[in-house]
């Protein structure tokens, strides 16, 4: 017959296994980015390449041949990624410096939740050198938003970005993703944004949106960081259902106070 | 048989109606009785005053009513101004609630029970009822304070309903089926050029208006992408309405006719989600490579698609109208478009 064990002998078990279990997810590396030993100063596509092999191309490929079914890679995390062959330095510099990139999981969308940047500067450099060298692709655009209007970047705005970016850039939601918010992004990683389409977002190219349109657009978003507000308080931007929502909040208790003052109850 | 019912129905209905009659003529002339029987409620002054404020703020109440009917009539529906409409429905409730409370605070005669609610207690319930009717003895204009109040009321109520003036077309539901397009009608953009069909790119969207219509209207506004071609599942009967894989969709929303404004494509379709045109209402999501089918949201029918074609000089044109009607829906939505 087996032996009854007491509480207290359980109780010790799932102590000692939730003990083991915490050290081992310590244990784990938290940015996981390898780097070589000795780290040379200056960028170069040589230090490039280093990091790309040991950070990137379990998705991205050998070379930037891309992986397009995905297959378990290194500690059995599934890799699949895009083919970086002619994505220039445009790509690489906006996934890197927005810190979307090494991406944990490749179902994750590279985006909002997980803005860090795990590469220095030195080797951002180092690895945007890299992989334009792997074809011929587009540069970093150079948006330069004080020679825009704002009249017409609103416009512009309104017609290609604000469905999903809302017209305050806010952002919001489309089905599938999360679309972040424009503030406090750079001239040249909104630029780089329009002319990549990362994830869900609609690719624009110089046909379609001029660079002299793009000054405007960025203009105009740069200058949401402080919209001038003509009905007074902005209560975040957030459109007019929230507007609506505070403007209840303080209409109701006002009501409330009202009733009482206008109708009187007897104690008994 | 059943008339011979009928009839009897018919006598005792006119019978109780003789007799209330009888105990209401009673009821009367306890009611002269009562004259010298005491009052429960003191009787209090008539107070004119009182009843001129009340009349003066019933008045400006229904003027405010009617300001908000004057309003709505004299601005054009796309430039009504929403701080006056409010403004007047909001003082006009204000002022109701201020002639409502004079009127309970220096009019009304109250009294106020300490008991317990009564219970079905005749002689309670007389009394209660003689409490109410007495109440009313300081208003020495009883019919003038009732006109007001009923044309506030009435004035409100006309308010209210002024809005649903705007609602229709009710009958003639023509206008709705009609659309600008026709075969042979060119694409151009928002700044009136005429769109290409090498103008589109994969990857984005374009917003696109019939030529020479007004692009204000319901059927007028499209969103244009370009697909793969391989990728195209359209309906066997819309074989050729999609030249090199444009395809062409109606913009507005077919739940609550908002503007399609989002399009997603995925950058890595391999673990990214699949084209879709969204509306960012209630994110009614369609699918561009079947037809605009509904692939999630509350809308009820596919996007309207239009067919295109491209001409001699390799621009954009309808090849028909849409294979829909356009908007929102409604009972007879699934008819043909004209």
């Amino acid at each position: 017959m087996m032996r009854k064990r007491t509480p207290a002998v359980g109780l010790g078990l799932a102590w000692l296994f939730a003990l083991g279990a915490a050290v081992v997810a310590f244990a784990q590396p938290r940015s996981g980015i390898v780097r070589p030993t000795t780290e040379p100063a200056v960028p170069s596509a040589g230090l490039g390449a280093e990091l790309y092999a040991g950070n990137c191309a379990s998705c991205h490929g050998i070379a930037g041949a891309g992986i397009r079914s995905p297959r378990p890679g290194a500690g059995d995390i599934l890799g699949a990624g895009p083919p970086l062959r002619g994505v220039g330095a445009l790509a690489p510099d906006f996934y890197l410096r927005m810190g979307f990139m090494p991406l944990g999981n490749i179902h994750d969308q590279p985006g909002p939740e997980q803005e860090r940047v795990l590469f220095s500067d030195t080797e951002v450099r180092s690895i945007v050198a890299y992989v334009a060298s792997l074809g011929s692709g587009p540069a970093i655009p150079q948006p330069r938003p004080s020679t825009g209007s704002l009249a017409e970047g609103q416009q512009s705005f309104a017609l290609r970005c604000a469905g999903c970016h809302q017209i305050v850039g806010r952002g919001g939601f489309v089905t599938g993703a999360e679309v972040p918010p424009l503030q406090n992004v750079s001239a040249t990683k909104i630029a780089e944004a329009v002319r990549i389409g990362p994830y869900l977002m609609p690719r624009f190219s110089t046909t379609q949106i001029s660079n002299s349109e793009l000054n405007s657009i960025v203009r105009y978003v740069r200058s949401t960081n402080h919209p001038d507000n003509h009905g007074g308080w902005s209560i975040g931007n957030l459109g007019p259902i929230p507007e609506g929502l505070v403007a209840w909040w303080i209409a109701g208790p006002l009501l409330i106070i009202s009733c009482r003052m206008v109708g009187r109850r007897r104690r008994r | 048989m059943k008339a011979w019912q009928w009839l009897v129905a018919l006598l005792a209905a006119l019978l109780g109606r003789l007799r209330r009659g009888a105990r209401d003529t009673d009821a009367a002339a306890s009611d002269s009785e009562s004259a010298e029987r005491p009052r429960i409620v003191p009787a209090g002054s008539p107070e004119r005053k009182a009843e001129n404020v009340v009349l003066m703020l019933l008045a400006i109440a229904t003027v405010f009513a009617l300001g908000f009917v004057v309003t709505y009539a004299e601005f054009a529906p796309s430039a009504l101004p929403n701080e006056l409409l409010g403004i007047c429905l909001g003082m006009c409730c204000l002022f109701i609630g201020v002639a409502l409370t004079v009127m309970s605070k220096r009019l009304v005669v109250t009294e106020e029970l300490e008991d317990d609610y009564p219970q079905a207690n005749p002689e309670q319930q007389q009394e209660i009822a003689e409490i109410v009717h007495e109440s009313g003895s300081r208003i020495t204009r009883k019919r003038l304070l009732l006109g007001t109040g009923a044309a506030t009321g009435g004035a409100l109520g006309l308010a209210a309903l002024t809005p649903a003036l705007s609602v229709g077309p009710i009958w003639d539901t023509r206008p709705l089926d009609q659309t600008p397009w026709r075969r042979g009608t060119r694409l151009v953009d928002v700044h009136g050029r005429a769109i290409s069909a090498a103008d589109i790119e994969q990857q984005t969207f374009y917003t696109a208006f019939p030529e020479g219509a007004d692009p204000e209207l319901i059927g007028s506004s499209l969103v244009v992408i370009r697909l793969d071609p391989a990728k195209l599942r359209l309906p066997a009967e819309r074989l050729g309405w999609a030249p090199d894989g444009i395809v062409a969709y109606s913009k507005i929303c077919t739940h609550a006719g908002c503007a399609v404004a989002l399009y997603r494509k995925p950058l890595f379709a391999v673990v990214e989600a699949n084209n879709a045109l969204v509306c960012p209402c209630h994110y009614s999501t369609f699918d561009p490579f079947t037809g605009g089918t509904v692939i999630y949201g509350p809308a009820g029918r596919p996007l309207p698609q239009l067919p295109l074609m491209v001409d001699a000089l390799g621009g954009l044109r309808a090849a028909g109208n849409f294979s829909a009607r356009v908007g929102p829906s409604w009972w007879a939505v699934r008819n043909k478009p004209t």
